[in-house]
């Protein structure tokens, strides 16, 4: 296949792709235990919170979600800066707008994965913890989290792989990443086979990493379970 | 025995779900040294008893004293009382030994990090202490060969064993079982009991909830009975297990035994 010296420019992109769906990973999966918190809590306020994070994300395109984000914060950001005397136009960078859109999409759907987990733990666990003295944070920092990890795993690990295509969506709002290097490249060339068949192998690629990396976490996580007795 | 200090009382303590009392006003002492099993039918509200002690069941009302401190409840939201001072109550759980039915042993750590993971991180013990007490916890159950086993790889009688180690790592002060054997295979039952008569030949104070009447009969200083959330029957085994007042008792015995 015969990439014309664009090569290059479909890797630099694959670059900024990965940065932008770890990035989202993380801050999601933040997102993602604080909502299962919240709705699991006992408080009304922390739940109807929780309960809103969802409804309301879940409801809206992903697409939605990155425009709103990245032409609203500047908005708010232009409004804050004018409290202060500062009028100059201020904006986020694709970069961040995309990261924080993507990882509020990623945490709903994580929420609800967490939370289903959370609750498949047998509440015997935290029992026995606390019987033990251990602080509640302890409690759940030691002896729940790790165990949702197990059976959270596969679950995540599908929403992963919505999310590295998802990174698609960022390039509506300028950012060099694959998608958007793609099409640079296919307007430059005019050869749209060759660039969107070479991006779908790089997506591909990406993606079966990925799979292999959650292979090997969820074997990880296993540990303990293996040659059970019944 | 009578000089020993009072290692537990429990002033009236009452146990409502909604409607329904399951505890209705018990108060018990426990001194330093004492076994103290507790008997009645399912529904006489034994465990809940038991559970109520630390806090793992909210009281709804009545006093429990620990080592001569009152730990300190406020009503909560639902009614029950809950710790007004969560401090307290982690530092009491602490000395408070807790042995489930279930042994709810952690499957994702291996059998010596279940038993090291309160000293380290409650008692804030450096590891190679906690991994050294654990060893010898370990041996005195009987199962040191068993350290880097996961719990899902042991029998019940075996996580029964681990979970006694697991709550003498805290050196705790009084130590309470619940139903310890009920969870077992018959011919499991025995390698945990040996364990806890070893513990009560030792002079540790204990509470157990138990149906080994045979074993309740033989350990225990005190028997206590309960029916439908009140002390029944109360005093040394010799005198509840062959004379009792209570004619309710005498029936659960002679069913029992």
């Amino acid at each position: 296949m015969e990439l014309q010296g664009f090569g290059h420019l479909l890797l630099s992109g694959a670059w900024i792709t990965i940065q932008l769906a770890i990035c989202s990973l993380f801050v999601g999966l933040l997102f993602g235990i604080l909502g299962a918190s919240a709705k699991l809590s006992s408080s009304k306020i922390a739940q109807a919170i929780g309960n809103g994070y969802t409804l309301f994300v879940r409801g809206m395109p992903e697409l939605l979600l990155v425009l709103t984000i990245y032409f609203g914060s500047s908005a708010v950001l232009m409004a804050i800066a004018s409290i202060f005397g500062y009028d100059e136009y201020i904006e986020l960078s694709p970069f961040i707008a995309g990261v924080i859109a993507l990882s509020i999409a990623f945490g709903a759907y994580a929420t609800e994965v967490f939370r289903g987990a959370i609750q498949e733990i047998p509440k015997g666990q935290r029992e026995a913890a606390m019987a033990l003295g251990m602080t509640r944070f302890q409690t759940f920092r030691r002896i729940t989290l790790p165990q949702v990890w197990r059976i959270a795993l596969p679950g995540l690990g599908n929403l992963f792989l919505v999310l590295l295509k998802d990174t698609a969506l960022v390039s509506v709002i300028g950012l060099n990443e694959l998608m958007r290097q793609t099409s640079v490249a296919v307007g430059n060339t005019k050869e749209p086979f060759t660039f969107y068949f070479a991006a779908a192998m790089v997506y591909l690629f990406m993606t079966s990493i990925s799979m292999a990396g959650l292979y090997f976490l969820e074997r990880y996580a296993n540990r303990g379970y293996h040659g059970a007795r019944a | 025995m009578s000089d020993a200090a009072i290692a537990l009382e429990i002033n009236d303590l009452h146990k409502s779900y909604g409607q329904l009392e399951v505890l209705k006003g018990i108060s018990l002492s426990a001194k330093d040294g004492d076994v103290i099993s507790i008997l009645g039918s399912s529904g006489s509200g034994k465990s809940t008893f038991l559970r109520c002690l630390n806090l793992l069941e909210s009281p709804s009302q009545g006093q429990i004293s620990f080592a001569g401190e009152t730990l300190a409840l406020k009503p909560g939201k639902d009614g029950n009382l809950e710790a007004s001072n969560q401090k307290q109550l982690e530092r009491m759980r602490a000395s408070i030994g807790f042995v489930f039915q279930n042994f709810n042993l952690w499957p994702h750590m291996t059998i010596i990090e279940n038993i090291m993971e309160a000293p380290v991180h409650v008692l804030k013990q450096d590891k190679q202490t906690a991994y050294e007490n654990a060893e010898n916890y370990l041996k005195k159950v009987g199962l040191l060969d068993k350290k880097n086993s996961y719990p899902n790889q042991l029998s019940g009688g075996q996580q029964q064993r681990i979970a006694i180690a697991r709550t003498l790592a805290m050196e705790p002060q009084v130590l309470l079982f619940d139903e310890p054997t009920s969870a077992l295979d018959p011919e499991l039952v025995n390698e945990v009991l040996t364990v806890m008569r070893d513990l009560a030949a030792e002079g540790r104070t204990m509470l157990i909830v138990t149906h080994e009447m045979r074993f309740a009969r033989d350990v225990s200083s005190q028997v206590v009975f309960l029916h439908e959330g009140q002390v029944e029957e109360i005093g040394p085994p010799e005198k509840v297990f062959t004379n009792p007042e209570s004619e309710r008792c005498r029936t659960f015995l002679s069913s029992h035994l």
